[in-house]
C-alpha cells in the first residue's frame, strides 16, 4: 500500500501530469487505501507485504506540510504495527513454551545502566579499611570523641530557615542553634574547636528558604558543601507522628558506593551520637539516589519479624553535593577534593559519582 | 571674552543646559566639575570663569582648578593638583592652592573633600567585612536539576529502603533481646535441618501428608513440649479445616485480629507505646440459639 503511494508521489515528481488529481490522490490515499488494504490483504500477503521505504527517500523530503505529515502518520503507524506483531509473536511464543520459556529479559533502569565507576569501594578493600582507619573521622569511630554540633544560618536568616534549624536541633542529639551575627565563619571556627564542638553547620538561605548547607568537621575535618532542596518542616508532612524524643537515633546509611560516597557517609554517620537508643526507635536515613541525597527522620516499630511499621516525623529535605573541600571551612585557599563541574559531570545522564 | 553673567542668563535661567537636571524643589547639576550638585549662579562651572572643585579618582583626591586666563584653551583649562593622603595636610593643600580665592569655593572645595574622604574610608572597612557574593542560576540547569531529584525520589523507594533496612538488622540481632522474635530465626534454623531430612527420607513425608486435614485435639501441655516448629503448622492445619468447631472460631477470630493487624500497619495510626506483640489474645464468640429454638417452636 505504501510503495503504491510512495510511486505515485515519485511519479508526481519526475514527470509533470495533471496537477489535480495527483495532488488529491495522496490525500485520499490514507482513506482510500485503508478499504482497500482489506481487501488487498489476503493478496499482498502472498506478495512481500512489508511496506519498505527506498533508502533514498525520506519522508523530509516531502515539501507539502499537510502531505508530509500524512506521510509520516503513515510512517509512524507502520512501524508501530511491526512493532505490535513482534510483541504478540514474542507472548505467543512464550505461552506455548510454557515453563520452559526462557527467563524475561531484566529491563534497563538508570541503576542498572550505570557506568562503572573506578573508585567504587569493594567491601573487603584493605586499602580504604586503612584509609579509614587513619582519618579525620577515625577519633570518632573509635569512640574518642562524642558529637557536638553548631547549627547556624548565613546573615538575617527569615522564619523558614530559623524554624529549620531548630528542628533540626531537635533531631541531632547534642546540636546547638546560634544566632549568626554577622560573624565571619573563619573567625567561628577556632572558637567551636575551643569549646569542643565537632561539627558546624551552616544553613544558607536565599529569598526566604533555605538552599544550602556547609558542613564542616571540626577540629581539622573536611568541608562539604550542599545544596539543599525539597525542605519540608514538621507541619507541612502528611501524616506525621508526634514530635521526636530526644533519644539517639540510628541511622541508615544507603548507596554511598564510591570513594567519594563513602567518605560522606562516614561524614553523616559522625553526626550522630556513637550507640543509638533502640528504645527511642527512630531512625534517620541518608540515602544516596542518583546523586541525590534524601534526608528521612521516621519512627518504627516492628509489629512482626517480617513487618515493621514507620512513621514519618521530623524534617525532610535533599541534598546534593557540590563541592568537598579538604581543610576547614577556607573557599579561597581551600584544597577541594571533589568540586561539581556542570560541563563535565552533568553531561552523561548514566554517570553518578556517590 | 567671557561673560559670565550672560552666560549664566542663557543657561541658568531662561534657556536650556543639558546639564541642568529640574526637580520639585531644587535644581540639581550634572556637571562632573560642579562642587555642590546644585544648579546655582555660584556653583555653575560654565557661568564662572574662576572655579575649583575636588574630585576623586581611584583612591586618589584632586583638587581641580580652573582661571580666566586660560578660558581660550579649553584643553589646558582645568589645573590638576593631587591632595595629600593626610586630611589635615590636604586642607593646608587647597587653602595654599586656592589663597585669595574667594570664601565660597575654599569652603566648598574643603567640604567636598571631607565629604570623599569619609566615603573612602566607609568603603575601605567595608571592603575587609564579608561580602555576599551571587551565584548566577542558570533555569535550564535548575529545572534538570529538579525533574532529576523527582525521577530519583521515585527510583528511590525510600519507604520500602528503609523498612528492608530495619527488618535487616532485626533479622542480624542488632536490637539483641529487645523483641520478643527470635522465633522467626529459629524456624528458619529448624526448617532448614528438616529440609535436609526430609531430602533423604521421602517416604515418610507421605505419611506426614496423610495426617494432614485430620482432626487432633492435643492437651496444652502436649502443644508446649512440641517442636516450635509446629506452631505455624499447626495453625495452617487449622486454617485448613472448615468444620464448625470452637477451635476454628478461635483460629478465624485469630485470623482476622492479624489481617487487621496486618492492613492498619499500612496506614499510619498513631503508635500505642512499646512494641508489644499480640499474642493469645482472642476474642471467642458465642452463638445464642435460644431465640431460634423459639421460632422454630412457634412455626
Amino acid at each position: 500500500m505504501d510503495t503504491e503511494s510512495h510511486e505515485k508521489l515519485q511519479e508526481k515528481k519526475k514527470k509533470q501530469k495533471k496537477k489535480m488529481t495527483k495532488q488529491k490522490k495522496p490525500k485520499r490515499s490514507p482513506e482510500e487505501n485503508e478499504p482497500q488494504e482489506a481487501v488487498k490483504e489476503p493478496e499482498n500477503l502472498d506478495k512481500d507485504s512489508q511496506p519498505v521505504f527506498p533508502p533514498t527517500f525520506s519522508v523530509s523530503e516531502i515539501k507539502n506540510k499537510q502531505r508530509r505529515h500524512i506521510m509520516f502518520m503513515k510512517f509512524k503507524q507502520e512501524k508501530r504495527k511491526a512493532k505490535m506483531a513482534l510483541k504478540k509473536k514474542i507472548k505467543k511464543q512464550r505461552e506455548a513454551l510454557g515453563d520452559k520459556a526462557p527467563p524475561k529479559p531484566v529491563p534497563k533502569t538508570i541503576e542498572n545502566q550505570r557506568i562503572y565507576d573506578e573508585t567504587t569501594v569493594d567491601p573487603e578493600d584493605e586499602e580504604v579499611a586503612f584509609d579509614e582507619g587513619t582519618d579525620e573521622f577515625s577519633a570518632y569511630f573509635n569512640r574518642l570523641t562524642s558529637p557536638k554540633v553548631l547549627i547556624t544560618t548565613s546573615d538575617r536568616p527569615r522564619g523558614r530557615t530559623v524554624r529549620f534549624c531548630e528542628q533540626l536541633a531537635t533531631i541531632i542529639p547534642n546540636a546547638h542553634v546560634y544566632y549568626r551575627r554577622g560573624l565571619a565563619l573563619k573567625k567561628i571556627i577556632p572558637q567551636c574547636i575551643a569549646r569542643d564542638f565537632s561539627y558546624l553547620m551552616v544553613i544558607n538561605e536565599d529569598r526566604k528558604v533555605p538552599n544550602g548547607l556547609v558542613l564542616c568537621h571540626l577540629p581539622d575535618g573536611p568541608t562539604a558543601h550542599f545544596k539543599v532542596s525539597g525542605v519540608r518542616l514538621r507541619k507541612e508532612l502528611k501524616r506525621r507522628g508526634k514530635d521526636p524524643t530526644d533519644h539517639s537515633p540510628e541511622v541508615i546509611l544507603n548507596n554511598f558506593t564510591t570513594r567519594l560516597g563513602h567518605s560522606l557517609g562516614r561524614m553523616f554517620a559522625a553526626l550522630f551520637p556513637h550507640d543509638p537508643q533502640f528504645v527511642g526507635r527512630q531512625v534517620a536515613t541518608f540515602h544516596n539516589q542518583r546523586d541525590f541525597i534524601f534526608f528521612r527522620f521516621h519512627r518504627y516499630i516492628f509489629r512482626n519479624e517480617k513487618k515493621v511499621g514507620i512513621q514519618e516525623l521530623g524534617p525532610r529535605f535533599t541534598l546534593k553535593l557540590r563541592s568537598l573541600q579538604k581543610g576547614t571551612f577556607d573557599s579561597k585557599f581551600g584544597e577541594y577534593e571533589w568540586v561539581h563541574k556542570r560541563h563535565e559531570m552533568d553531561s552523561s545522564r548514566r554517570k553518578f559519582h556517590l | 571674552m567671557q561673560h559670565d553673567d550672560v552666560i549664566w542668563d542663557v543657561i541658568g535661567n531662561k534657556q536650556f543646559c543639558s546639564y541642568k537636571v529640574k526637580t520639585k524643589n531644587k535644581n540639581f547639576c550634572r556637571n562632573e566639575y560642579n562642587i555642590t550638585g546644585l544648579c546655582n549662579r555660584s556653583s555653575c562651572p560654565l557661568a564662572n570663569s574662576q572655579y575649583a572643585t575636588v574630585r576623586e579618582q581611584k583612591g586618589q583626591c584632586f583638587l581641580y582648578m580652573k582661571v580666566i586666563e586660560r578660558a581660550a584653551f579649553p584643553a589646558r583649562m582645568w589645573e590638576r593638583v593631587k591632595l595629600s593622603k593626610n586630611y589635615e595636610k590636604a586642607l593646608e593643600q587647597i587653602d595654599e592652592n586656592l589663597i585669595y580665592w574667594p570664601r565660597f569655593i575654599r569652603h566648598k572645595c574643603k567640604q567636598r573633600f571631607t565629604k570623599i574622604t569619609q566615603y573612602l574610608i566607609r568603603i575601605r572597612k567595608l571592603t575587609l567585612k564579608r561580602q555576599r557574593k551571587l551565584v548566577p542560576l542558570s533555569r535550564k540547569v535548575e529545572r534538570r536539576e529538579k525533574r532529576r531529584e523527582e525521577k530519583a525520589l521515585i527510583a528511590a523507594q525510600l519507604d520500602n529502603a528503609i523498612e528492608k533496612e530495619l527488618l535487616e538488622r532485626l533479622k542480624q540481632g542488632m536490637y539483641g533481646d529487645i523483641y520478643n522474635f527470635p522465633v522467626h530465626a529459629f524456624d528458619k534454623a529448624l526448617e532448614k535441618q528438616e529440609e535436609e531430612e526430609s531430602e533423604t527420607d521421602s517416604s515418610e513425608d507421605e505419611e506426614d501428608d496423610a495426617d494432614v486435614g485430620k482432626k487432633e485435639f492435643i492437651a496444652e501441655d502436649e502443644v508446649e513440649e512440641s517442636d516450635l516448629s509446629d506452631f505455624e503448622d499447626m495453625n495452617n492445619l487449622k486454617c485448613s479445616d472448615e468444620e464448625e468447631l470452637s477451635e476454628e472460631d478461635e483460629s478465624e477470630d485469630e485470623e482476622e485480629l492479624e489481617m487487621e493487624a496486618s492492613s492498619s500497619s499500612k496506614g499510619k495510626t498513631p503508635l500505642k507505646g512499646p512494641a508489644r506483640r499480640k499474642r493469645a489474645h482472642v476474642e471467642i464468640e458465642y452463638e445464642q440459639e435460644t431465640e431460634c429454638q423459639t421460632k422454630v417452636k412457634a412455626t
